[in-house]
């Protein structure tokens, strides 16, 4: 890219701030970088600048940077959520796929700023991350890089099971305790575990209430584990902290995914549209942007469906029907007001539920399929409430299962009792045994789990050696 | 708001995670030898380098649904209908693609890592350990292992082996001191006498000689499966022994109710049918030696796969001329195969392994392995190939 190609970036990047401002979004101040696609795709596979060593990380690199050598995928856009945000463009893009792309960022930085689960997100995140990095280097540099490695594979295998309001809850907690000030931004919770058979006279337990703090169920293994688990040495509760950290970091972007993508599609395309750009240039532009939010068969693009559900919601309060202004008292022209009214208060679950209508269901085809006799994928349903639940709720906990820790002290042998909440799907039983493999290394002693085996409540165990499964007698924790 | 250009070349975290992958990958390997040595994409590979092989042990475990269990939403072409079938199993339907920024590894389903594995480093891996046992010294060194090394210039030699960096450097040399340094250094105008050869030397290393007589039973009871757990022995066997010792001489003898010699190549392929006679093969064998491979000269290691179900009344026979190979050989290895699935507990007492280890007078040059598994593949190969007792050359 010469000079005189950036100039024309550059040029461009402002008109395109006007009109994004025009339309009414509110971006943080976004920086542009140009970088190679080597580093667009670490970018990719890291989701942050300077994270931690992780071999699963040079997996996804590895197979990023393989699929484009193969010229099999294409990422367009990696866009960081930090104030200010980055957004990076690929040095070998066209100067027009750019242009798409830096509107299309813009969506998402005014995403990232006003939609409410990010309200508490850390927005200096990049720099917390390289912290974290330095600290599991001098980890490994200390107790091996094999030891750190086969720990973190313990810690990455539940990562995603922490709790999206952990950071409400911690808030909530009234008064702060002041403690001695520590480094560490989970020092105050540790030290009362640092003591064993600490008991609740303490100061630092009375500055945490048990029902803030250690209520049961847990939605948050990783914070149950590190604040309760007896096999965890410093530097071990330390990692894991780290990890709840980056993943309290994440986790909006797992639950907003649809809304994102199809906020900011929807104004990438309202903004290159104002660009007037010259016949060639709009030529490539709808080449790409269809091919970004088009329909996939047999499956679901966030891009396309996120992007219709807007286009709808503003179409359908732009011209409510005379039965919505008498009965909701619906103003016609409302459009743009309400498509920021939802981009600033729903996530992916209740934007589903709230906005995908039975006209959209019908226009996109939308359908529930099942396997049937282990081999053909059947088409079971097509009533649109039904389609419509059974998407919420394989959206629910951003696809994952629901799991809580029900016991900490099972058998009263402190042995850690888990609970698949089971919402009619079962869990993929080998992939259930190895992870509980990995939570025995993190709990040190038996790990149980409760879940549903072939239509009945089952619960596996492992105790460091063997896998038992036994039919439940229903516990209640 | 701004758009910024910096220099990342530096910048190789990916780089040095995937290496950690790398490393990942061949921990992988090593510890899932067992069943990747009898996989069927590499025995078939058929002269292919590297071939893809799954491994689980690469798997990023997590709480996830049994995709097969669950209800997905997908959407269709705008006149799907309730019962119509949209896809097959295997071809796996997902949840929307991996684009743009979001915490790695959530994008899959039932996929699985296939790791890429090169033969030949598979080969050494497997091989890092084991050797031709009872390897003994003999008398003639009838072929000279003979390495070549280009170690010389000379001024005169084949024009194939012109070294034309040196003749340059020789010309521009003579140049310079033709021109009394009045020019600058030139090239041109080369004379015969800026011409250099490399020439080499034959490094003459003298080996123990061996020679493998590889017996396969092709008899009708050899079903596929066991076919293709000795295809896969040899397989091994073949690659094992031309890499570690290039000078061992390999001759293959395939039999059911006769044996005849047969190429490499036929021995792999060819499917026979009939009764067994094992007692056929071993004599051929016997008599090949006899003619070919005098014991004073030659490392002999005969090894036989069967099912072991040989005529009853050629039990006798067997026998004796197994004690007689055994007795002129270094090694005998035997390896029954056992029907896919059935484990231990059906060692007929009819079977040929059994016959062997109660009544055999040489026992201790004898092997005798029953492979079950494909798992087992690799411990055979380990037993018979792992005994360093009596190795007196090893390269």
């Amino acid at each position: 890219m010469n000079d005189a190609e950036i100039k024309d970036l550059e040029a461009a990047l402002e008109r395109i701030w006007e009109i994004a401002r025009g339309f009414g979004l509110d971006p943080y101040p976004t920086r542009f970088e140009i970088v190679p696609a080597t580093v667009m795709y670490e970018i990719g596979s890291y989701a942050l600048p300077g994270r931690y060593s992780h071999w699963t990380f040079g997996k996804a690199y590895h197979r990023m940077k393989t699929m484009y050598d193969y010229g099999l995928s294409k990422i367009y856009e990696v866009v960081i959520n930090t104030n200010p945000s980055y957004g990076f463009l690929m040095e070998t893009n066209s100067p027009l796929q750019n242009k798409l792309v830096m509107a299309h960022v813009l969506g998402h930085t005014d995403f990232f700023k006003n939609n409410i689960y990010f309200s508490r997100t850390n927005r200096r995140m990049v720099d917390s991350v390289s912290t974290h990095a330095a600290r599991m280097t001098e980890y490994e540099f200390k107790y091996g890089r094999k030891t750190v490695e086969r720990f973190l594979d313990a810690v990455l295998s539940i990562e995603e099971h922490i709790d999206p309001n952990f950071l409400v809850r911690r808030e909530s907690r009234n008064p702060l305790p002041k403690l001695s000030p520590r480094e560490g931004r989970y020092d105050d919770l540790l030290s009362a575990n640092e003591r064993p058979g600490a008991s609740v006279t303490t100061d630092d337990e009375a500055a945490f209430p048990s029902s803030s703090t250690d209520r049961l169920p847990e939605k948050d293994l990783l914070f149950y584990i590190m604040r309760h688990s007896p096999a965890l040495t410093d530097w071990q509760r330390d990692c894991v902290a780290m990890i709840h950290e980056e993943m309290e970091y994440f986790v909006p972007q797992m639950a907003t995914k649809t809304m994102n993508e199809g906020w900011a599609s929807f104004h990438h395309a309202r903004i290159m549209r104002e660009l007037d750009l010259p016949d060639k240039d709009f030529l490539e532009f709808s080449e790409l942007h269809s091919g970004v939010v088009s329909p996939q068969k047999g499956s679901l693009n966030p891009y396309f469906i996120g992007y219709k559900i807007f286009e709808d919601i503003e179409r359908r309060w732009d011209n409510p029907t005379l039965e919505e202004q008498r009965k909701f008292g619906r103003q016609p022209g409302g459009g743009r007001a309400k498509i920021f009214e939802v981009r600033e208060l729903e996530s992916d679950v209740s934007f589903l539920r709230n906005y995908l209508t039975e006209e959209l269901c019908e226009e996109l085809d939308l359908y529930v399929m099942e396997l049937v006799d282990d081999e053909e994928w059947t088409v079971t349903e097509k009533r649109w409430e039904q389609v419509r639940d059974q998407l919420v709720a394989n959206m629910t906990n951003f696809g994952f299962p629901y799991i809580v820790v029900a016991d900490g002290d099972y058998n009263r042998n402190r042995e850690l009792y888990l609970r698949h909440e089971y919402e009619g799907s079962e869990l993929d039983g080998a992939y259930a045994r190895k992870v509980i493999e990995h939570v025995h290394t993190l709990w040190g002693r038996t790990v149980h789990l409760e879940t549903i085996v072939d239509e009945e409540r089952k619960v596996l165990s492992f105790d460091g050696r063997t896998h038992e499964e036994q039919t439940s007698v229903t516990f209640d924790g | 708001m701004s758009i910024q250009r910096n220099d990342w070349s530096l910048q190789r975290k990916g780089i040095i995670d995937q290496e950690r992958h790398k490393e990942r990958v061949r921990e992988a390997i090593k510890k899932n030898l067992g069943s990747i040595v009898s996989n069927e994409a590499i025995i078939l590979s058929d002269g292919k380098r590297s071939v893809k092989v799954p491994m689980r042990a690469l798997d990023e475990y997590k709480f996830r649904f049994d995709h097969t269990k669950r209800k997905h939403v997908a959407q269709g072409n705008g006149k799907t209908k309730v019962g119509d079938v949209v896809a097959r199993e295997g071809g796996q339907p997902g949840q929307g693609q991996g684009k743009g920024a979001g915490p790695a590894g959530h994008e899959g389903g039932g996929e699985y890592y296939e790791a890429e594995i090169n033969i030949d480093e598979l080969a050494a891996l497997i091989f890092e350990d084991l050797k031709l046992p009872f390897l003994e010294e003999k008398a003639k060194q009838a072929i000279p292992s003979t390495t070549t090394r280009f170690n010389e210039i000379r001024r005169t030699g084949v024009m194939a082996n012109l070294d034309k960096r040196r003749m340059i450097l020789e010309n521009i040399k003579r140049n310079a001191r033709e021109n009394r340094g009045t020019e600058k250094p030139r090239f041109g105008d080369v004379k015969k006498e800026d011409l250099r050869f490399k020439t080499w030397q034959e490094d003459v290393k003298l080996e123990s000689n061996a020679v493998v007589l590889a017996v396969m039973d092709v008899s009708g009871s050899m079903s596929e499966f066991k076919k293709y757990i000795a295809r896969s022995f040899y397989f091994w066997m073949v690659r094992f022994l031309r890499a570690k010792y290039d000078n061992v001489a390999i001759r293959f003898i395939s039999h059911h109710t006769e044996a005849r010699e047969v190429s490499e190549e036929q021995f792999f392929t060819q499917g026979e049918s009939g009764g067994t006679v094992v007692s056929s093969a071993y004599e051929l064998a016997l008599a090949m030696i006899k003619a070919d491979y005098n014991p004073r000269d030659w490392n002999i290691y005969p090894f036989h796969f069967s099912d072991g179900d040989n005529y009853y009344s050629d039990n006798e026979e067997a026998v004796r001329l197994a004690d007689e190979l055994i007795q002129t050989c270094n090694l005998f290895g035997y390896g029954e195969i056992g029907e896919e699935g059935t484990s231990a507990y059906r060692r007929s007492s009819g079977a040929l392994l059994s016959i062997f280890s109660d009544r055999l007078k040489n026992k201790d040059r004898f092997i005798g392995v029953r492979i079950d598994e494909k798992e087992d593949v690799y411990p055979a190969l380990k037993k018979f190939f792992g005994n360093t007792q009596g190795v007196m050359s090893d390269k």
